[in-house]
């Protein structure tokens, strides 16, 4: 059975591929359905995922006399009702779509404001957890940019030189993404091939 | 442009294939510079296993269908060495995930490491489970496992948005060890200035053949190292030949 696994994967892995880059119609035919099939699986283990969690994970917090079985109980409650009405007004419904969203939107919302004084009072920090040079290049961008972005140096605009200065201190970070872009692509592209070989097989093969 | 990147891909498959070869490694032994953050991982590791503690695999919310989602393959083939590494403990690590595919895969990769270690007794589903769907509900459904008592080193590898901090705040209050990894510039940037053990870009990709997974992953990192050279020769060469009007 693993074998066969691998070799459906490899088989799938070349022809996806190939159809990036010879424009053949026979290689299209093939390529399309198993793009689709791949949406589609992908689909169906969100959904499984998603009652495993509820069904299995969640339902087990709530027999256990743990911390977080109140939590686990709101999650239930939340899903079981997002469900019903899920099914009986359809996703598409306007009021539906009303309803998840009124809630779910100030949730995220409040956690990203949360997140933002969190990481604030954790990057002040950033000094005792790298004590390096790197750590010391990061804080002092920071401050730069900080300070660059504010608005603070506005009045510099009509100064050719510092304006010239300025605009080459903004070239810096696109540098270093490029670079750090350049290493991920590579890594990316050495870990797809391995995977297309059926040397990693995340699939249990 | 087509025929390049076809050229590259099979020059990388071959050259992964060479440098793989038992002939090859004996003659070019892969020299690796030390990367702090890899070698702590292992000493926790080493330190769950003694404790009999647990560690958290993280792999972040990229769809399988999307081409971020190598961060989240390097993720699974950690968590794979992880399990087969702490397999003389009672403890084997959890895995939580963003996405329904990575969910069944990580619980595939559990159930194999279970497998291979003789360790089926140990194993339970849901040790590889969803904990949201959008980012933030996914960052704050994995609280639970970062706080777990048992739960005392974690591992972040995959695809991040600004979700990261939760995870990686969380993490530096509640256990004694992080590793934090992903191939987003952003989540990077949080993590450097959240926690001690940071892989900043391509570090990430090395973490299999540092943790000694396979031959194919060491060759895969030498010729990573080779094609980094190729590209650095290349854009100063493009460089020189646009500043003498060339190209």
């Amino acid at each position: 059975m693993k074998i066969i696994n691998t070799i459906i994967a490899i088989i799938s892995g070349v022809i996806v591929l190939l159809g990036y880059f010879i424009p053949s119609p026979l290689i299209q035919s093939m390529r399309q359905p198993l793009l689709d099939w791949a949406i589609i699986l992908s689909g169906i283990a969100g959904l499984i995922a998603i009652l495993n969690l509820v069904f299995s994970v969640h339902w087990k917090r709530l027999k256990e006399n743990g911390e977080s079985k109140g939590f686990s109980f709101v999650l239930f409650i939340a899903f079981i009702l997002t469900l019903i009405a899920g099914i009986f007004l359809g996703p598409s419904n306007t009021g539906f779509q009303k309803l998840v969203t009124a809630v779910q939107v100030p949730i995220e919302s409040s956690l990203m404001a949360v997140l933002a004084i969190t990481m604030a009072f954790s990057s002040i920090k950033m000094l005792q957890r790298q004590k390096n040079w790197m750590g010391f290049v990061f804080f002092l961008s920071v401050v730069i940019f900080l300070i660059i972005n504010s608005g603070v140096l506005a009045f510099t605009t009509d100064i050719p030189v510092i304006n010239d200065l300025l605009s080459g201190f903004h070239q810096v970070p696109v540098a270093g993404a490029r670079g750090i872009l350049l290493g991920i692509a590579l890594g990316s592209l050495a870990t797809g091939i391995r995977v297309l070989i059926g040397s990693d097989r995340p699939y249990n093969g | 442009m087509d025929f390049i990147g076809f050229l590259i891909i099979i020059l990388t498959t071959a050259g992964t294939i060479f440098f793989a070869s038992k002939r090859i490694r004996a003659k070019y032994p892969p020299v690796f510079r030390k990367i702090a953050a890899i070698a702590k991982l292992r000493r926790a590791i080493g330190l769950s296993v003694e404790d009999g503690t647990r560690m958290h695999v993280t792999l972040g919310s990229a769809s399988l269908t999307d081409p971020a989602n190598t961060s989240a393959l390097i993720g699974l083939s950690s968590l794979h060495r992880l399990g087969q590494l702490s397999s003389t403990s009672d403890q084997p690590p959890v895995c939580t995930s963003g996405n329904g595919g990575l969910t069944l895969l990580s619980k595939d990769v559990l159930k194999a490491v279970s497998v291979e270690t003789n360790t089926r007794e140990l194993f339970d589903p849901d040790h590889g489970h969803l904990t949201g769907i959008t980012p933030f509900s996914y960052a704050v459904g994995a609280f639970d496992v970062l706080r777990q008592p048992g739960v005392n080193a974690n591992v972040l590898i995959g695809n991040f948005g600004t979700e990261a901090g939760f995870f990686s705040i969380t993490s530096e209050t509640n256990t004694d060890f992080t590793l934090a990894a992903s191939d987003s510039i952003t989540a990077q940037s949080i993590f450097f200035a959240t926690t001690r053990n940071v892989l900043i870009g391509e570090e990430l990709y090395a973490i299999p053949a540092y943790l000694a997974y396979s031959p194919m992953h060491l060759a895969s990192l030498q010729v990573q190292d080779i094609l980094r050279w190729l590209v650095g020769g290349a854009l100063i060469a493009g460089a020189i030949l646009k500043l003498l009007g060339i190209l």
